[in-house]
């Protein structure tokens, strides 16, 4: 009676196996350390790496190991004051090309990267960082919308010479008045094959009029799009912030999470992050010499700018089309080269310069220049010094090939990742719909590691507590229960190290409440022993009875607690969140140690064997 | 060892009128307070900014809201945090000022007071997203709460629903009275612990329950009370060595947990204490008055066996 048949006890050891190996590399702790990534046109080597290393050796700054993997260097350092020395020295050395960003690398061993066993990934109040949740204004880029369909409206009008006594951008709509109702007939049959999408209510006042209303579905896309402009502008805004992990996720249908953790400059963050880009198109200067230029005569009238590769080029200082004239741009297949393309999209306004321009200027070259405002270290006298930088970049110079004014192609491209990069860059530089800091949550360094120290100080005083209660309490059985809350314990790290679940202050403390619960099962069990034996059953028959009495009990209790924690997780979000992922892998895990964990170790002790007494 | 002798004889039933006037004065108490004085609800969900500094020193409060008035932050609140050297300081929502200055100002201004400070953690929830808030945690309170009615429901028998959720509803009443009462701040890891608290009571809930159920099948004689008492009686060892574990860790995380996690410790505390007590009194008490009987809880087997045949 009471044996276990074999597989159990090797699921059992399985399972301890490998909950121990990807539990491990928790203990191994994590390294201050600076992940360096070349951006475009800078390659990551071992001339770099060995630049780098000079540069530190020089500043008299020790480094613990080094790691070079294809296109990302990591540089480890012993401690974190070391690792903010550094910095700065390293961003001054490789300038802007390179982003720099302050990690903490786990110092995992590397046969357990190899199992893909890594640390758990600690949330932003365990590790310090700053949490922002963004809104987008989604009124504004409706408003946006019917400014431009207003324009659109009058441009097409005047074209078609129908006289209207007034256009006006609305709250609803573009309100269009005639004078005739001729007028307006004609209008609405115009504008119906014009621009589809508008719906047309009639206006009758003392004068006819048309309302012009976009379509339910235009406004979800026009939301769609602001929102998912906004997260592309804020990646590539991160990016250069040079944080490791950050977390940039839409959330709900207006609201962007942006994570970085370890960044402790948080006005230096929301400048960046608010910071707008915004691009112009110019006429290029083929009249005069570059080479002329570079050395020192510029022509008045033009100005000089660097491509992407750092070439020269001669612009002329006239803008043809600013970046809030772009609608949008995407990149594609030129249908007759083959070749990929990125297509424009103008507001009235803009075409109508783009028009101008072009009518004049067939054959003849334009440039787009990306401006963008920069933060960059360089070194004065030695020491690190932040500045602000407009940075200013001709990305794309292309020759007029027709007349052309609200939509137009660039092809000529050499590569689709080009055309989808311009495409990238004319969007970031568009006008994009306002976003606003909705809720802020930044916390210190410090605080991160106090609550690391005390989260774990409580998790262990608890769970010792409750084991050296069990052991006095039921003896042996205690002690079975004991291993089998540490398996438990082990499990839930392993667990929440596999799924890379962020491990925060609430997490800790539902892994703490899962401590105390846990011994609940086992509690059942045992009084339901204690109560078999008192009423007369023979130690073996009152294992059996116990074990099978309390198994619809416990599963009960079980389901109850993991229902209120599905609801905190669909519910809830950042702390709460953190809280139930924690209570429902302890739950989970608990009833397997709790059940078959401890009746394995009580069979292995007690089965088989004639007993008189239980030690319980 | 054990805590309580072996055969218990405890009427815990001739006491229920006892726990009702209990019961009664805590949720009248707590109603009260909660009318009167409100919770004092955390940024998350009013709003506003929230700052954790700390200093190298102890400092003195009176300086800190002077240097923040002084600033222009009319009806900033600062308090000590876990030690006289922690200050937290509160700044309700300002309409005029965009959020994402408020905080770098006032951190300005504190260190023009004071050179040393050190900035811990700054939290600002907008208005918007604090009403968001309050109302997902409302429904995730009334969700769970469905969800687990629903599970009983199922599971035992109909009459055993309202007592669970009675008895649930009572914890939560009482721990927001304790909130309310004191003035503890009410933040959004409270709610975590609220919810937590109506699966942790449920837990001791239902072992109850699944005892009476038990008890009802298999002893031939004896009245609902009689049966609940036995029922009562076999379970509160399990019921208070529980508790005892759980708040063996509670107390560890209240006292070595760090300030942030203070409140929502307490709020379990609090919880667990209260659940013990309402599983034993509250929720029997309520299945009694609804009248559960022997017929109830026979198991659902014999009645198929009359009808549906291949129903096992």
């Amino acid at each position: 009676m009471n044996q276990y048949p074999l597989w159990k006890y090797l699921l059992l050891a399985f399972l301890l196996v490998i909950g121990v190996v990807y539990a491990l590399p928790n203990l191994y702790g994590e390294d201050p350390a600076l992940q360096i990534s070349g951006s475009r046109n800078a390659t990551m080597d071992a001339t770099v790496r060995d630049n780098v290393l000079g540069v530190l050796k020089t500043a008299d700054i020790p480094v613990k190991s080094t790691e070079l993997k294809p296109g990302q260097l990591l540089i480890r350092f012993n401690d974190t004051e070391t690792q903010i020395k550094a910095v700065d020295f390293v961003k001054s050395t490789l300038g802007t090309d390179y982003t720099v960003a302050l990690n903490l690398a786990p110092a995992t061993p590397a046969w357990l990267s190899k199992l893909n066993a890594l640390p758990m990934y600690l949330g932003l109040d365990l590790r310090g960082g700053v949490h922002f949740l963004m809104e987008v204004d989604m009124k504004a880029a409706v408003n946006q919308a019917i400014e431009r369909y207003s324009n659109d409206i009058r441009t097409l009008l005047r074209n078609e010479r129908i006289r209207y006594a007034m256009i006006r951008a609305e709250e609803q709509g573009v309100r269009v008045m005639f004078r005739s109702e001729a007028d307006r007939e004609q209008s609405r049959k115009l504008l119906n094959k014009e621009l589809p999408l508008l719906v047309l209510e009639d206006i009758d006042t003392e004068n006819p009029g048309l309302l012009a209303k976009i379509n339910a579905q235009e406004i979800r896309d026009l939301e769609k799009n602001a929102l998912q402009q906004n997260i592309l502008t804020l990646r590539n805004r991160v990016n250069e912030l040079g944080v490791a992990e950050p977390v940039i996720v839409q959330q709900g249908a207006q609201r962007i999470v942006v994570q970085l953790p370890g960044v402790q400059d948080t006005v230096e963050a929301k400048r960046i992050l608010g910071a707008t880009a915004t691009l112009e198109y110019r006429a290029v200067d083929y009249e005069h010499d570059v080479q002329g230029a570079v050395a020192g005569t510029v022509p008045a009238g033009s100005r000089l700018y660097k491509d992407r590769d750092g070439n020269p080029v001669l612009l002329k200082k006239a803008v043809i089309v600013t970046g809030d004239q772009i609608i949008n741009a995407s990149s594609g297949i030129d249908q007759q080269s083959g070749g990929p393309q990125v297509s424009v999209m103008l507001d009235a306004k803009g075409a109508r310069s783009m028009l101008d321009f072009t009518k004049k200027n067939v054959g003849k070259p334009m440039a787009v220049v990306f401006i963008e405002n920069k933060s960059e270290t360089t070194l004065v006298d030695g020491v690190p010094v932040k500045s602000n930088k407009k940075v200013e970049e001709v990305i794309s110079v292309a020759t007029i090939r027709d007349v052309f004014s609200k939509r137009f192609q660039t092809t000529g491209l050499d590569s689709p990742q080009e055309a989808h990069e311009l495409a990238l860059l004319l969007r970031s530089g568009a006008l994009a719909a306002p976003i606003n800091i909705v809720e802020e949550r930044t916390i210190g360094p410090s605080l991160g590691k106090d609550n690391i120290k005390q989260g774990f100080k409580s998790v262990v005083i608890g769970f010792v507590a409750v084991l050296l209660f069990m052991a006095l309490y039921y003896r042996v059985f205690g002690l079975v229960a004991d291993m089998a809350l540490a398996l438990n314990l082990v499990l839930i790290v392993a667990i929440l190290s596999l799924l890379q679940a962020t491990l925060t202050m609430p997490g800790i403390a539902g892994i703490v409440l899962t401590v105390g619960m846990a011994v609940d099962a086992n509690v059942l069990i045992f009084e339901r022993i204690r109560e078999e034996l008192r009423n007369g059953n023979s130690p073996q028959a009152s294992i059996q009875a116990g074990y099978e009495k309390a198994l619809s009990t416990i599963a009960d209790a079980n389901i109850t607690t993991l229902i209120a924690a599905v609801v905190l997780l669909s519910y809830g979000t950042g702390a709460i969140k953190g809280f139930a992922v924690t209570l429902a892998i302890g739950i989970v895990t608990s009833m397997f140690t709790a059940i078959m964990g401890t009746r394995a170790i009580i069979n292995l002790i007690y089965g088989g064997r004639r007993l008189a007494r239980l030690s319980i | 060892m054990q805590l309580l002798k072996r055969k218990l004889t405890i009427d815990f039933m001739g006491k229920r009128r006892l726990a009702v006037i209990l019961s009664g004065v805590l949720l009248a108490v707590s109603l009260a307070a909660l009318l009167t004085r409100g919770l004092n609800f955390g940024i998350d969900f009013t709003g506003g900014t929230l700052i954790e500094v700390g200093y190298p020193q102890a400092v003195e409060l009176e300086s800190i809201r002077t240097a923040l008035e002084d600033s222009g932050f009319k009806g900033a609140q600062a308090q000590h945090f876990g030690s006289s050297r922690d200050v937290l300081v509160r700044i309700a929502p300002q309409v005029d000022k965009e959020s994402a200055q408020l905080s770098e100002e006032a951190l300005a201004s504190l260190r023009q007071e004071n050179a040393d400070v050190e900035m811990r953690r700054i939290e600002f929830v907008g208005p918007q997203v604090g009403e968001d808030l309050t109302e997902q945690g409302a429904l995730a309170m009334i969700y769970a709460l469905i969800g687990i009615l629903i599970y009983i429901m199922v599971r035992f028998q109909w009459r055993f629903a309202p007592g669970a959720v009675i008895s649930l509803i009572h914890d939560v009443m009482i721990i927001i009275g304790v909130f309310a009462v004191f003035q503890f701040d009410f933040d959004l890891t409270v709610l975590a612990a609220i919810l937590a608290i109506i699966g942790y009571s449920l837990n001791d809930t239902i072992v109850v329950f699944d005892r009476i159920r038990e008890n009802f099948r298999k002893m031939r004689k004896g009245t609902a009370v009689e049966i609940i008492n036995t029922s009562l009686n076999q379970t509160i060892s399990r019921t208070l060595m529980t508790s005892v574990t759980t708040l063996l860790v509670l107390v560890a995380l209240f006292v070595f947990g760090g300030e942030v996690i203070h409140d929502f410790a307490l709020a379990l505390i609090v919880g667990v204490v209260v659940g013990t007590y309402s599983s034993i009194y509250v929720a029997s008490t309520v299945t009694l008055a609804l009248g559960v009987s022997k017929a109830d809880l026979m198991p659902a087997k014999i009645e198929k066996k009359e009808g549906d045949g291949s129903m096992v």
